[in-house]
């Protein structure tokens, strides 16, 4: 039996100060295997693959490979013995072609001769259907196109236990649908799969088995084709969480924002331009963004609220044209941010929550002559907390102790109290736990319902497709038409995502 | 003709130390470490070399002793920004300011003695070449030194594997941390090499341009360097480029006081200083290839996490 076994964990503890990330894990990855690790963020799972990985020594337990004990001092180690990890964040040098990343993580002799390794890489990725051109810069590649860098490497590598840490967040489904297909050969071939995942539908279809993790423990194995998605989210959240949020139809009203052929040019050769986006959205719906991230969502985001100047185009704003005006303009006459970062851009990490809401709620009575009224403060503040169920000690805490679940909460609640008329939330539940996603879902569609407009910038299709009225996709600065979500099919969405929409079709908006 | 020949060839001997320390401060910041204690190394390299040239009577052992100084210094700097991951700013500029004391200190019983320095050595047949000949193959050691070493920096930078690692490490060393590449050392050895560069070109001053030892004698050489490798945009052949013109600027206006050109001498000293800033300004436009050849990590302090 243990002949099969190639990743064998037995009580895992690792504590970082004030947290057991890890308390006691059990995990078996068979020969072959198409292992998930199920948990939410902070359940502990980035923290048991970094102790695999070597990149962190756990405080007790015993790892064993291939049924051998083993510690492992490092990541070189790791990959010596066969274990290949692709993260979440790529550990790829943007300034280096393909062959020379590859090479980085070979031994010497091995990446000398440079023409028989872009050979070697021309065939592995060609074989797992993955194609690949050694010499082009990982710069100029797609987000897609960098993963299959690292996981090419990792084959070439030799690797019999492949860790892949949420691998599809930053695809389109059809990409997802080429990964399956790349990670089912692998499988057949003997290689195992540690799939990190908190998608359970990706986790139902192509997983074996499955390992739930929350806070820090073992709360089940299951094997997940053969039960069901609330059944794992249970597993994944406990017993009190709600898992689901309670969506009404809206009832859109009249038009309120009309963007028509923005465009700006972006200096930073490596960034996104935008390219004629035009859109509309009306009082009291929903309009979603797709996209893989780095194909202008961030661009779109500071564009409409005055961090970037557009070039071209118009951006009429409750009858009124504001493509000039300044962001504190624009915030005065009713439209509110919420930008992807939280700490840093969203809210300023050491800076108390009342602090935080002195920087874009100001203009709620909150100053007078230019003198900060802090009881004013500190109840806007208090208010946002109650109303908003904010975990923390207080409006003195600072922005940066809070969980990204509460920290996300506060930052939409700060906006949605002070009544905006346009909402634009940029990836409002990333990395967010499933509680909080359900408070802040249940938010934005308050918000709805109370006549704001809100776009929704997100690579979640799911919360898309949950929230949304009309959506769209962007890709390399260019926006898809907008489609009724309830006509508009995963499959065209994928199409859109990977940029293939006629520009003219894109200039005219979909009514 | 004539004057011409000899206005280039001084030309390359005014921009050869600047060369060295920039080549040491280009692989030293490739890896992304900044470190602005040029000055202080060059100033210790010099006085150092001095004074073991003076008391061996041995050219080649003032020379070693340079090096080792640049060295010794450039891994008290590492120690402080690399183990103990303290700001590189700070811990440069004290680099900087120690040197400059401490030379002054320990060179005070020297100044006033001269030696003989490094003696122009043609190589045979292609010193012949009419002009180039007498440029670029009729003069000192160190200057054939900075040669190689310019064309070997250029070389191990894109074409070797050492190279490869050195660049990974300067963009991302977390990246490089996960790929298994050992960022700490590289960063030392990096360091340690600028060291031994700043301590060659300081030795360059006292032992061949101007074969004696005055405080502070390197005058600002080694910030000008800083600036060079940021204008070359870490391009070996940029700061060739840099260095030389920095040279022929600073011959041009002695050139110019000889033609009995009457402007103020502050103003013609200032020149070889504003004339490569705006160059290498010039030079750096395309956004792209500047992009490729930054270190992404300089001056950013890492820490493996554990």
């Amino acid at each position: 039996m243990s002949a099969t076994q190639r990743l064998k964990l037995e009580n895992i503890v690792k504590e970082y100060p004030g947290c057991r990330a890890n308390d006691g894990i059990d995990l078996i990855v068979e020969a072959g295997e198409i292992h998930a690790l199920l948990g939410e963020n902070g359940a502990g799972k980035s923290t048991l693959m970094k102790v695999i990985y070597g990149l962190v020594q756990p405080d007790e337990g015993q790892m064993f490979w291939n049924g051998k004990p083993v510690q492992v001092a490092n990541p070189a180690e790791a990959r010596g013995m066969g274990i290949g990890m692709v993260f979440q964040h790529f550990s790829l040098f943007e300034t280096l072609t393909v062959a020379e990343n590859i090479a980085l993580g070979l031994p010497a002799y091995e990446a000398r001769d440079r023409a028989k390794l872009e050979e070697r890489i021309r065939e592995v990725s060609a074989h797992y259907g993955m194609a690949l051109d050694p010499r082009r810069y990982v710069s100029t590649l797609s987000v897609g196109e960098r993963q299959r860098v690292e996981i090419v490497r990792c084959l070439i590598q030799e690797s019999t236990l492949l860790i892949l840490d949420e691998p599809t967040s930053v695809l389109t489904p059809q990409e997802v649908t080429t990964l399956f297909a790349t990670l089912r050969k692998l499988s057949a071939e003997g290689c195992s799969i540690l799939f990190i995942s908190h998608k359970l539908e990706e986790v139902r279809a192509l997983c074996d088995n499955a390992t739930v993790l929350r806070h820090g423990r073992v709360s089940g194995d299951c094997r997940p084709a053969e039960i069901s998605a609330t059944d794992i989210a249970r597993l994944m959240v406990g017993e009190d969480t709600p898992i689901s949020t309670r969506v009404t139809s809206a009832q859109p009203g009249e038009l309120l924002l009309e963007a028509k052929n923005l465009s700006w040019r972006c200096d930073d050769p490596f960034g996104t331009s935008l390219n004629k986006v035009s859109f509309n959205l009306r009082r009291g719906e929903i309009v979603g963004i797709a996209g893989v991230a780095g194909n202008g969502q961030d661009e779109l985001l500071k564009a409409l609220s005055g961090e970037v100047r557009v070039d071209a185009g118009s951006l009429e704003f409750d009858g009124r044209r504001i493509e000039t005006l300044t962001p504190d303009q624009r915030r005065g006459s009713g439209v509110a941010i919420v930008p992807e970062e939280r700490l840093g851009r969203g809210a300023v990490p050491g800076m108390t929550l009342a602090d935080n809401a002195l920087l874009t709620a100001s203009g709620q009575g909150l100053v007078q002559k230019g003198m900060i009224r802090f009881g004013r403060v500190r109840e806007f503040c208090r208010n946002v907390i109650d109303r908003f169920d904010v975990r923390c000690n207080g409006e003195t805490s600072t922005a940066g102790s809070l969980s990204g679940g509460n920290l996300q909460k506060y930052i939409i609640g700060r906006e949605a109290l002070q009544n905006p008329k346009l909402l634009v939330a940029s990836h409002p539940t990333w990395g967010v736990d499933v509680g909080s996603a359900v408070a802040i879902h249940e938010a934005l569609i308050r918000l709805r319902d109370e006549g704001a407009a809100i776009l929704l910038i997100s690579e979640d299709l799911d919360e898309l497709y949950q929230l949304c009225n009309r959506m769209g996709a962007l890709c390399g600065g260019r926006l898809s038409p907008l489609a009724e979500a309830s006509d508009l099919s995963i499959e065209q969405l994928g199409q859109w995502m990977a940029g293939e929409f006629g520009s003219e079709e894109a200039s005219h908006v979909a009514a | 003709m004539e004057m011409l020949t000899n206005i280039l060839a001084a030309t390359v001997v005014a921009g050869t130390p600047l060369l060295l320390v920039a080549l040491g401060e280009l692989i030293c910041e490739r890896s992304g470490i900044l470190n602005l204690g040029q000055e202080g190394m060059m100033l210790m390299g010099a006085v150092a070399g001095f004074i073991a040239a003076l008391s061996s009577g041995s050219l080649l052992v003032g020379l070693i002793a340079a090096i080792a100084t640049g060295v010794a210094m450039s891994l008290f700097f590492g120690f402080m920004a690399i183990t103990l991951a303290a700001n590189q700013y700070a811990a440069g500029l004290a680099l900087t300011i120690f040197g400059t004391g401490l030379s002054a200190f320990v060179g005070s019983g020297f100044v006033g003695n001269s030696i003989e320095g490094f003696t122009r050595v043609a190589i045979p047949v292609l010193s012949d070449i009419p002009v180039i000949g007498r440029v670029l193959f009729d003069q000192d050691p160190l200057v054939y030194v900075s040669f190689i070493a310019c064309a070997g920096v250029a070389f191990f930078i894109s074409r070797t594997r050492g190279g490869l690692i050195l660049r990974a490490v300067g963009e991302d060393p977390d990246a490089a941390n996960a790929n298994g590449l050992k960022v700490q050392a590289v960063r030392y050895m990096a360091v340690a090499f600028g060291g031994g560069m700043a301590g060659l070109a300081g030795a360059y001053l006292s032992l061949a341009y101007t074969p004696m030892w005055t405080e502070n004698m390197t005058a600002g050489r080694g910030w000008i360097a800083l600036a060079l490798v940021v204008f070359a945009t870490w391009r070996p052949g940029r700061l060739l480029l840099g260095a030389y013109l920095f040279g022929a600027a600073s011959i041009l206006h002695l050139v110019l006081q000889g033609l009995g050109w009457n402007s103020p001498t502050e103003l013609l000293a200032m020149l070889p200083y504003v004339v490569t800033i705006l160059m290498l300004v010039l030079l750096s436009w395309d956004p792209a290839r500047t992009r490729l050849n930054t270190p992404l990590s300089l001056g950013q302090p890492y820490r493996p996490s554990h």
